[in-house]
């Protein structure tokens, strides 16, 4: 199905500030960067929490555990979708138990890949704490999931399509919103 | 790519993609018996039966694991093969795990093609788990698998498969991948234990061993059965050691970052002396570890091919 | 040692020579061949004058009975016969007591050989393990141990799979099959050619059918396998002509025929001696006939003796009772030159061939060559003495052979072998001593 893209929400500039906002709020609400690790949500969750990692390091020197969650494995509408999508690697090279953990993921939409990440991180250990780090909040809530960390709300319509495209994986920094188009 | 075979029978009707796509996805499920839970919920409420109709312990096993490790049930049917009366009892046994409302089948059978006649008789996915001499592709996919961990890639490497090709199902699914996937397979053993125009694949042949030893990347060694001599395939083990065997004293002819490889279980004083068995080029053991994860891999992949999709066998 | 063979006609089948020039050997190898002016000093010299010079005669086809059946003949009895012979080299068929299926009975003949032996003798193994024509011998460690080619001989390999297995296997080490090809159930308690002598003689028959099919199932698998196959004592005009269209095929068939199947018939049973009881049997004059064309066209590529010696008391039975088996090392050459040479106009270039190169190539010896180089294997032959077969005379311990009294031409006056002169006719003392003794 085809998209067109119907407005722009964040340049390169905007979103990094905002970036920069949830970090000093990650750390302002934690009291310092103790005990924290940060996990990424792949795809694009990954990479925003890497840069948290690295902002949180220019801030207080500190190397914050990072790790990789995929949650393929744990999605509740596999039997309903085609195929099976492809399992991309889950990586989490430390401990997490007794850990404050803070999931970080791109949009945050029917919270359905947030109680998949829940699932698979419970597997792993038992954390102090799971805190949710979004960059946007687009509504539309099917189950009772919150972050505690927004960079910015945005209501859409179901038909709309929000887009955070970074520099790693896009080619540039832009948050954007896609129009389903008919044909 | 998109998965659209409802079945994995076997690697010759495979193309490179498709090997590949299964191999990428191992590498994410191996890491999932390396947690404190080595359970994923992805196969929830799936009925896997192991049918297998000739003894396995090992393949049995990993099959097992691998289905319950993805939260599937599984169910073990290991029909006497006495009971087995060719054609009709096929459609019966089909009838019956319809019956039990099973969304995948684990079949090993020693008639070459059982799968495949039963594949087409029902709609269950099946997974091809050894049939006679003819194919074990998951066997061939987790070497596929172990190799490419180790040596970074496939083309290009010099593959010697040694010992009864004659009689192997392990041989032919290795041939195929490998082939495939671009390595250069060498296959040694004396003529007696070579199928008929084996040279019409894409492979070498050489009855000299040392020669071979010196030049492989990798050596793959099958398992000798002692009810070979009593055909005359080879006079005596004695013979064949002497010339097949790989002994401690032939190690220095090995090259130095040589892998050796084995589908198991290891004859040990036959195809391989201990030492090399236990030795620090043998993989035998990582093998075992990657089976484990291609078939969680092949389950999942499996599992989710719709069987209203056109059905590509 | 040294010698000098002066004037005589040297023949060399490799390089087609046929002309009278002199040999010179020094240190057991051929350094000169051609006219020596000048007699060097410190050499023998040995007057071939009117004489043919052979390379040395090599037979495919020999059971040396040892070990096991020392009394029917011993490696010592048998290679002095080789040397009256004219033969430089033979092999040791491995239908031995223990057979020669296992590397130690093969270094025991090896050794015996070394000791005893007048000639060089090539040792052949088994190919099923004790001859039982059920699995196959070690055939890596006999080759290992020094066997020129595999051999059941005695009897057939029955099984047509086991024989396929043979043929297959060998061809790692690149050995060569010889096969005794019958059929054992067609020739069944058979004693003689089945035909109307045997009608007559009201003797049990062997069918030529029981060889040739025999023949044809082995050149069938010859072909299948890619095997190397070498059949051994052919008799009939059926097998010849499988042989011709093998060879037309370009198949790596040999096949060998013996004297007695080119200069007797089954009309010779008609004494009842048993001294004309062999297997293959004696075949009427159509076979006699296709055998010399055989040999003519190339088709049969060698002529050995199956020298099979047996005691007296074991051959001075009822033709029944008496086993299989008569000598022909010391009337080989003989026989060779009066039936063919001289009958059938065959060149001695022919001949060597058939007698010397063939079985050479066959056994991947380098031997059958009169060449600067080589080793000094040489057998000196009057053409034209004839004499009278006396098997009094005979070095070999057995003494059964249909010839005896027959008038034969081509005489072997001097062997040599390594530059070693191993018998002559011409001189007081006829047999060298071996110096391992």
């Amino acid at each position: 199905m085809a998209r067109k893209e119907k407005a722009g929400v964040m340049d390169a500039a905007a979103l990094n500030r905002t970036l920069s906002r949830i970090t000093h709020e990650i750390l302002e609400k934690n009291k310092g960067s103790v005990n924290l690790a940060i996990i990424g949500i792949r795809n694009r969750g990954a990479f925003l929490a890497e840069r948290i990692v690295k902002k949180i390091n220019e801030i207080d020197k500190s190397r914050l555990p990072l790790g990789i969650l995929d949650i393929t494995l744990y999605r509740d509408d596999l039997t309903a979708i085609a195929s099976q999508p492809i399992v991309h690697k889950t990586d989490i090279p430390f401990d997490i138990n007794g850990k404050k953990v803070v999931l970080v993921d791109d949009v945050l939409y029917t919270g359905r890949t947030i109680r998949s990440a829940l699932d698979a991180l419970v597997d792993f250990g038992r954390p102090r704490e799971i805190q949710l780090a979004i960059l946007i909040d687009r509504g539309h809530r099917e189950l009772p999931i919150r972050a505690d960390f927004v960079g910015k709300n945005i209501p859409t319509a179901p038909r709309e399509i929000v887009e955070v495209r970074l520099k790693e994986v896009d080619g540039e920094d832009r948050v954007v919103i896609m129009e389903k188009e008919d044909i | 790519m998109i998965w659209k075979r409802k079945n994995l029978l076997g690697l010759e009707e495979l193309d490179p993609e498709e090997i590949n796509f299964i191999l990428d996805a191992a590498g994410s499920f191996k890491e999932i018996s390396t947690r404190p839970i080595k359970k994923v919920p992805t196969l929830r409420g799936k009925t896997v039966a192991n049918l297998f109709f000739e003894p396995s312990t090992r393949t049995r096993m990993s099959f097992e694991l691998a289905a319950k490790r993805l939260s599937a049930d599984l169910i073990n049917l290991s029909p006497s093969s006495s009971s087995l009366v060719k054609g009709e009892t096929l459609l019966d046994t089909v009838r019956n795990i319809e019956a039990f409302k099973v969304d995948m089948m684990v079949i090993r059978h020693s008639s070459s093609g059982f799968p495949y006649s039963l594949s087409n008789l029902t709609d269950v996915s099946i997974i091809n788990a050894g049939d006679g001499a003819h194919e074990h592709p998951t066997q061939a996919l987790l070497d596929l698998y172990t190799i490419r961990e180790k040596k970074r890639k496939i083309a290009g490497l010099k593959v010697a498969i040694i010992g009864d090709i004659l009689h192997s199902r392990v041989a032919r699914s290795n041939i195929w991948g490998l082939t495939k996937l671009g390595a250069e397979v060498i296959l040694c053993a004396p003529p007696t234990l070579l199928p008929r125009e084996v040279e019409k694949l894409p492979v070498k042949i050489s009855y000299d061993f040392e020669k071979v030893i010196k030049e492989a990347d990798i050596l793959y060694f099958l398992r000798i059965q002692k009810e070979r001599e009593k055909r005359s395939l080879f006079p005596s083990i004695r013979e064949y050691v002497r010339l097949f065997g790989l002994n401690r004293f032939r190690l220095e002819l090995l090259k130095k970052d040589c892998l050796i490889m084995h589908p198991g279980p290891v004859n040990r004083g036959i195809e391989l002396d201990a030492e090399v068995a236990d030795g620090p080029w043998s993989v035998i053991l990582e093998q075992v570890t990657n089976g484990l994860a291609i078939r969680m891999a092949i389950l999942y992949i499996l599992s989710g091919v719709r069987t209203n999709l056109k059905k590509v066998r | 040692m040294n010698l000098l063979i002066k004037s005589g006609r040297v023949i060399d089948p490799e390089t087609n020579l046929d002309s009278r020039v002199d040999i010179l050997i020094e240190k057991g190898k051929i350094t000169k061949i051609g006219k020596i002016a000048k007699i060097p000093s410190g050499f023998k010299i040995i007057d071939a004058d009117k004489k043919i010079v052979f390379p040395g005669l090599i037979d495919l086809h020999t059971h040396l009975r040892e070990p096991g059946e020392e009394e029917k003949e011993t490696i010592e009895t048998g290679t002095k016969a080789a040397a009256r012979g004219g033969f430089t080299g033979i092999v040791a068929m491995p239908n031995t007591r223990p057979p020669v299926d296992s590397r130690s009975v093969v270094e025991f003949i090896r050794n015996q050989a070394e000791r005893k032996g007048l000639v060089n003798v090539y040792v052949i193994g088994s190919i099923t393990r004790e001859r039982r024509g059920e699995t196959l011998s070690e055939i890596a460690d006999l080759k290992k141990a020094g066997v020129v080619a595999l051999s059941d001989d005695g009897s057939p390999v029955l099984n047509s799979e086991l024989m396929r297995r043979a043929l297959e296997y060998a061809r790692m080490f690149n050995l060569p099959i010889i096969s005794h090809a019958e059929d054992l159930y067609l020739s069944n308690g058979g004693v003689m050619h089945e035909g109307f002598v045997s009608t007559r003689l009201g003797l049990a028959g062997i069918p030529s059918v029981a060889e040739e099919i025999g023949i044809a199932r082995d050149i069938m698998l010859a072909e299948y396998t890619g095997g190397r196959l070498h059949l051994a004592h052919i008799s009939t005009a059926g097998s010849v002509e499988l042989v011709r269209r093998a060879k037309k095929k370009g198949l790596k068939v040999t096949a060998e025929t013996c004297p007695h199947y080119f200069s007797l018939t089954d009309k010779a049973v008609e004494t009842f001696e048993t001294s004309s009881k062999i297997n293959p049997p004696l075949r009427p004059e159509k076979d006699r006939q296709a055998i010399i064309k055989g040999l003519k066209d190339g088709t049969i590529d060698v002529i050995a003796t199956d020298h099979a010696p047996h005691t007296l008391a074991e051959k001075e039975l009822d033709y029944d009772s008496a086993p299989f088996g008569i000598v022909g090392l010391e009337t080989a050459l003989s026989l060779a030159v009066s039936k063919l040479l001289k009958e059938e106009k065959f060149s001695p270039l022919a001949l060597a061939a058939k007698m010397s190169l063939n079985p050479a190539k066959i056994l991947g010896l380098d031997k059958g060559r009169v060449q600067v180089g080589k080793v000094a294997d040489l057998t000196i032959v009057d053409l034209n003495k004839e004499y009278t077969v006396r098997v009094e005379d005979f070095a070999s311990k057995g003494k059964s052979s249909p010839f005896q009294g027959w008038s034969l031409q081509g005489k072997v006056e001097v062997t040599i072998v390594g530059g070693k002169v191993v018998y002559s006719n011409t001189e007081k003392v006829n047999f060298l001593q071996n110096e391992n003794t």
